[in-house]
């Protein structure tokens, strides 16, 4: 009991230590930039006061785009996690399976193609999301489900829609280096109310779902047969919360672009924070929204050129990658 | 004796194959001189290609023999490094764009014009088959630590997180020089568009050293293929097979790169095939697969400027969508163990 108790007491403090950290980056976002502003008047911009130069700067502009990571960070951290634990493979998030590059193309093909509004693209890239998994799903699975082969075919199948993504940029009439970068790599900029506004939506209530859920989940990773043998609805848990985890991505991908490796890292540093056997889903979503925050704080402001937040997670998440390949491979682990 | 399945086909069997492809890649190089994203009638295609340059339709088709042969040659090298990374790393889906070989070379590039000016053809070579040799080393290094060696999992992944670092780098090194920026997402996708007589001539006789260089090691290649110890127990010095091959196939990736852009899954697509027509012997695979990614590479060239009508869609392109399912073709016919 008392092992349990301590375990039970340091996932609750590692969870408030995520939330606090969290809320210390969006206050960071919110007040750091070309001009400082302190917390009072970050405050009174929040409380709706009117204040010189900061309502725009904090209220129109800093606002949206942290909300923006914030929300893309949570909904690709609680995704990556969820995908990570049903295939039991920490390899096979959904950035590397390829469904925020299908999200992404789709997303693309409305926004230049189609020149659709921040709704319909939302739902195009759901569309392509789910296309992409279950063609994933399809083909991976003939011939009985291996989770080697699943993962090379995800990594293929990115290879093909990421060069779909490059050729639909190329040939848009006025291209300019956002767009591109936020559908090739996923950026912050150009964050507005509106785009976030499905997201928004979409984590309130699927990130509640998952949450709920956790205990699902967590039993999951010991098997199916011993879920199976513990209550849990193995083939339905698993299929709601594969369909939650792809609507929660397709969404935070329409919004800010596939923000490299952010659905990656968010469960590994999760577990070693919290601990295996309990859900992870918060933390990882805490964790991911961290990412995304620190990473957009250090593409913003710490090199001399603005870079979007896509290229630092990159940056972070490929040796992050490796580091992982090697220490499971050293270890003698399979994948 | 009846009832004797021959094992291996007659040579003259495969001659005939050789020939027959051979014959292939020069019709497929005469329908990419003659079709393309714009019509040319027959009068202007026969002054094209004497060299006349009179009118709109004459130029193309002068355009579109450069572009032809650039095709032929970055196809067949493509070809042959995809052949023989399978065979020195014994793993079906070894292909130089997923290891992430083709980035390497272009990271290379990059890195090369943005902060030293490079600007000699030479120069830009040399540097692409730096990036291409360093990406290899790093892959394959990852890729075969700890138990069972360099797996096709292990290797994949080694690429695509080695490919994921250099397109971040890219990025980083690009977004605050806008202008090679903006050169560089058209070289990104790989095409053979910008093919002049100039850049052929520069880089054929690189192409051709390192397809040498890969013939030469055909006979290791297919003891390779039996496993090290049986390899070395036939006498075969395995060590140095795999790094002369592997030599070859890293140049033949950086040239090819460096004047062409990362063209990704030939290299997987071609040995599949032309080891279901010709055999696994590598005396015969490597020049089947020469052509078969000469061949592949004119073709999705035609299909890219013809079925994107006025505009064109570039090589990288057509080789992706068709690749993928190569891929998964390939891979749902591994044993899982093999995986």
């Amino acid at each position: 009991m008392a092992g349990r108790r301590a375990r039970l007491r340091r996932r609750a403090l590692v969870t408030t230590g995520l939330l606090l950290g969290v809320l210390v980056l969006f206050a960071a976002s919110l007040m750091i930039g070309n001009t400082f502003y302190g917390p009072g008047p970050v405050l009174r911009v929040l409380a709706g006061q009117q204040v010189d130069g900061a309502s725009y700067t904090v209220g129109q502009l800093r606002l949206p785009r942290a909300t923006t990571g914030l929300l893309v960070g949570l909904a690709m951290g609680t995704a990556g996690v969820t995908f990570q634990t049903l295939l039991r493979n920490p390899l096979a998030s959904p950035d590397v399976l390829g469904i925020s590059t299908g999200a992404s193309a789709a997303a693309v093909f409305g926004i230049i193609t189609l020149g659709l509004d921040e709704t319909a693209v939302s739902l195009l890239a759901l569309g392509g999301a789910l296309a992409t998994a279950l063609t994933l799903n399809v083909v991976a699975a003939r011939g009985g489900f291996v989770g080697s082969r699943f993962i090379l075919i995800g990594i293929g199948m990115a290879a093909m829609l990421q060069s779909i993504v490059a050729y639909l940029l190329s040939r848009a009439a006025a291209w300019d280096i956002q767009t591109a970068m936020r559908w090739l790599t996923g950026s912050l900029n150009g964050a507005t109310w509106r785009a976030v506004a499905p997201l928004a939506a979409a984590c309130a209530v699927l990130v509640t779902v998952l949450a709920a859920r956790g205990r699902d989940l967590a039993v999951l990773r010991l098997g199916d047969d011993a879920a199976a043998a513990l209550g849990v609805n193995v083939g339905r848990a698993r299929l709601l919360s594969m369909l939650a985890a792809v609507v929660l991505l397709a969404f935070a991908t329409a919004a800010s672009g596939p923000v490299a490796f952010v659905a990656f890292m968010a469960g590994p540093i999760a577990v070693r924070m919290v601990g295996t056997g309990a859900s992870l889903v918060l933390p990882a979503g805490l964790v991911g929204s961290a990412i995304v925050l620190a990473a957009d704080l250090i593409a913003q402001h710490a090199f001399e050129t603005r870079y979007p937040v896509g290229v630092i997670t990159g940056l972070l998440g490929a040796p992050y990658l490796i580091a992982l390949l090697i220490g499971t491979n050293r270890s003698g682990g399979s994948l | 004796m009846p009832g004797v399945v021959p094992l291996r086909r007659p040579a003259w069997t495969r001659i005939g194959l050789l020939a027959i492809s051979a014959g292939g890649l020069v019709v497929l190089c005469g329908l990419s001189v003659a079709f393309g994203t714009r019509g040319v009638g027959w009068n202007d295609l026969w002054a094209g290609l004497g060299g006349a340059s009179d009118d709109l339709a004459q130029a193309a088709v002068a355009k579109r023999l450069p572009r032809t042969v650039l095709g032929v040659l970055v196809g067949a090298s493509l070809g042959l490094a995809g052949t023989t990374m399978q065979a020195i790393t014994r793993n079906p889906l070894a292909e130089p764009g997923l290891l992430g070989v083709l980035n390497g070379a272009a990271l290379a590039v990059v890195v090369g014009i943005a902060y030293t000016g490079l600007s000699g053809p030479y120069a830009q070579l040399a540097v692409a088959v730096a990036g291409s040799t360093a990406a290899a080393v790093f892959v394959y290094t990852i890729g075969s630590m700890g138990r069972g060696g360099a797996t096709p999992l292990k290797l994949s992944l080694a690429g695509a997180a080695t490919t994921a670092a250099c397109a971040s780098l890219v990025n980083a090194v690009l977004l605050p020089r806008i202008d090679v920026m903006d050169s560089f997402r058209f070289w990104q996708i790989g095409g053979v568009g910008g093919a002049t007589w100039d850049r052929i001539t520069v880089v054929a006789p690189f192409l051709a050293a390192g397809a040498l260089i890969c013939t030469a090691n055909a006979r290791s290649m297919n003891s390779l293929a039996l496993g090290d110890e049986i390899a070395a127990g036939l006498g075969a010095d395995v060590a140095r097979a795999r790094v002369t091959s592997a030599l070859g196939a890293v140049i033949l990736c950086g040239v090819a790169t460096s004047v062409a852009g990362p063209i990704m899954f030939v290299g997987l697509i071609v040995p599949h095939v032309c080891r279901l027509v010709i055999g696994t012997d590598h005396r015969w695979l490597l020049p089947f697969s020469a052509l078969g990614g000469a061949a592949l590479l004119v073709a999705s060239d035609i299909i890219g400027r013809v079925v994107a009508r006025p505009e064109e869609l570039e090589v990288g392109i057509v080789t992706s969508v068709v690749g993928a399912p190569v891929l998964v073709w390939v891979a749902g016919r591994l044993k899982a163990r093999e995986l």
